[in-house]
């Protein structure tokens, strides 16, 4: 059984089919890429792994069971956890409490005896920390630990990000374009970063990304999406050579012999 | 410049990060707990005074300042607070001990329950939708003068601790430790907020609800327990208002303390105790100031040239936009810089403290 179905969803704004009976499997411990030209509906696709659309026809299954009646915020819980295309980090808090927001799933007091701070809502505390700082040592966030977010670069914004999803402890981590706007030095750790949440952390990884490098390098099968719509789907060197996806990214033959003529 | 090394998990947890914040804090609790003793009873009462405006400050930090949601309608929690905890002793004979806690539940449960249709809204809205919550428990505070005695008010009794009397004139002393006792509660209440989950899911919800819900956090439960907390801690701040005050009715919790209480805050600082502590003064002492300046003015002057009326508010109104052009975080983001500035000097840089641009955020989903 594969740990995520997406089984020919389709949904619509108003006129607009934003996504068009798109159907997918994705197996356990595998790196799925989504690739298409801007509009395809790839981060589309993530609101509605996310529940932040309802799709108008089709199921999602995730470990077998519909998460169509579930809210947003049950999917942390499930074990999936996400990034954002346009960062969307705690801005006037520092990395550290940006990652323990990610272990909110984890948590087991309430408001009572946080109030009162219990021996146990310390012990809890603790437990937290531990984990943060292995998400902090795999992402070698050290020196950022007790740093602003508002005063961070870019760059290491990307990754506090990625970090906070992992400190969901995920089953599936969805990667909303994370090589977008970093260096090619940048890129490169993002990509062994990936390997490593995959062969070590035996997470499963669907990601948005543009830059082909990164997406031939690290994933295991490629969707490629035009207009809401399939264009094909196999191992990035059969996305990358159908003929579909280059007239979706280049234009038809015809149409360049209009250009020229 | 001070470098902390840490070598456990406690280091972050602990309510002190070092020994030397931990004296500082020490002094100023010995400071609090002698200054009855050097005081006279006037300027006994305007400490007392801070105080129960700082629980109310406090109170309204953690929604505004910690989960970021607007509120107009505080004043109408105060009342609560005050109402409940009046009546409470009055009509079911039961003692403060028992009734004032028992205020900050009902005032917290209502705060709760306001929230349920509020916490859809946001931002001028949201200030739009509690201002009209203030307004209607004005209302109802009159509609209901079986139970509340309308715009003649209800007379606070003196309270009765195992034998201790607690009045503001006649004990002043008393009252005034009463205070400071339940403001440290509530230091220590908010406090641990801050470390530990729910008051980083707070800081989430203010800083982006799209991923606080990505990160498992229930955006309108969340909300729903900070309005809870919040209005509880004001209740709170209400019953000893009410007891502060001796006698109240409907005009004593108006739009006016909403309004108050709000840019008390923004003056003070936004999401910081300290802030709450600050913005309580300028609004606990200002009043106080402005009659010792006028008088002394006046007889400076050998006139009553400077007796205007409607000269506090009109100052208050000048702070706040000297304070919004100038210094927008606020009394505690000030000293915040003059600390840096000593603690690097002569490294401080100007810039130190200028908010960087914040990228582009994700556009609002349905």
């Amino acid at each position: 059984m594969s740990l995520l179905e997406f089984d020919n969803v389709t949904l619509r704004f108003g006129g607009v089919v934003a996504v068009n009976q798109v159907s997918f499997n994705v197996e356990e411990g595998e790196v799925f890429a989504l690739v298409g030209p801007n509009g395809a509906g790839k981060s589309t696709v993530f609101n509605l792994i996310s529940r932040i659309y309802d799709p108008a026809e089709g199921d999602i299954r995730f470990d077998g069971k519909s998460i169509l009646g579930m809210k947003p915020y049950d999917m942390a819980r499930l074990g999936i956890a996400r990034t954002f295309q346009n960062i969307e980090l705690f801005e006037h808090a520092t990395v550290m409490h940006n990652l323990l927001v990610g272990r909110h799933r984890h948590r087991k007091s309430n408001f009572l005896t946080e109030l009162l701070f219990t021996p146990f809502v310390r012990s809890e505390e603790r437990r937290h920390r531990e984990a943060i700082e292995k998400v902090i040592d795999f992402l070698d966030l050290q020196v950022y630990r007790d740093k602003y977010i508002a005063g961070l670069p870019y760059g290491v914004r990307k990754i506090v990000e990625m970090g906070r999803a992992l400190a969901i402890e995920p089953r599936l981590l969805l990667l909303d374009e994370p090589a977008s706007g970093l260096s090619v030095e940048e890129t490169q750790d993002v990509a062994f970063w990936v390997e490593d949440i995959k062969k070590q952390m035996g997470i499963t990884v669907i990601m948005v990304e543009h830059d082909m490098h990164l997406v031939s390098a690290v994933s295991d099968r490629v969707l490629a999406l035009a207009d809401g719509k399939t264009l094909s789907l196999g191992t990035p060197q059969e996305v990358q050579s159908d003929p579909r996806v280059i007239e979706a990214y280049i234009g038809t033959t015809d149409e360049n012999e209009e250009v020229l003529a | 410049m001070r470098t902390v090394f840490k070598t456990s998990y406690d280091a972050d947890i602990n309510m002190f990060q070092h020994g030397y914040q931990f004296g500082w804090y020490a002094l100023l609790l010995i400071i609090a707990l002698v200054l009855p003793f050097y005081l006279g009873s006037f300027w006994l009462g305007e400490m007392t005074s801070l105080l129960i405006w700082s629980i109310a400050c406090m109170g309204l930090m953690i929604l505004v300042g910690q989960t970021g949601q607007a509120s107009l309608g505080h004043a109408a929690f105060l009342a609560i607070g005050a109402y409940a905890n009046v009546l409470l002793q009055q009509r079911l004979g039961l003692p403060f001990l028992i009734s004032f806690p028992l205020a900050g539940v009902i005032a917290g449960i209502c705060g709760a329950l306001i929230a349920l249709p509020m916490a859809r809204l946001h931002g001028i809205y949201l200030a739009i939708g509690t201002l009209a919550v203030t307004i209607l428990v004005d209302d109802f505070i009159v509609i209901a003068a079986p139970l509340t005695n309308g715009v003649q008010g209800l007379f606070a009794p003196a309270i009765e601790i195992f034998g201790l009397t607690i009045d503001r004139y006649r004990t002043p002393m008393h009252f005034y430790y009463l205070a400071l006792a339940v403001t440290l509660l509530v230091v220590f209440f908010y406090r641990n907020l801050l470390r530990s989950p729910l008051g980083r899911a707070f800081a989430a919800i203010r800083d982006s609800e799209i991923s606080a819900q990505a990160m498992g956090v229930n955006i309108a439960r969340t909300k729903a327990i900070s309005f809870g907390i919040s209005a509880g801690i004001t209740g709170l701040g209400g019953a000893l208002l009410g007891h502060y005050a001796g006698i109240f009715n409907n005009e004593t919790f108006n739009i006016i303390i909403s309004i108050q209480l709000l840019l008390a805050i923004v003056i003070g600082g936004l999401g910081s105790i300290h802030g709450a502590f600050f913005g309580a003064a300028v609004i606990a002492m200002l009043p106080q100031s402005i009659a010792i300046a006028r008088d002394n003015l006046n007889w400076l002057s050998g006139s009553r040239a400077f007796s205007v009326p409607g000269m506090e508010t009109a100052m208050f109104g000048l702070i706040l936009v000297v304070f919004m052009l100038f210094e927008p975080r606020g009394i505690y983001g000030r000293w915040l810089k003059i600390r840096t500035y000593f603690e690097l000097f002569p490294f401080y840089r100007k810039d130190m403290f200028r908010r960087q641009k914040s990228y582009l955020k994700t556009e609002r989903m349905r």
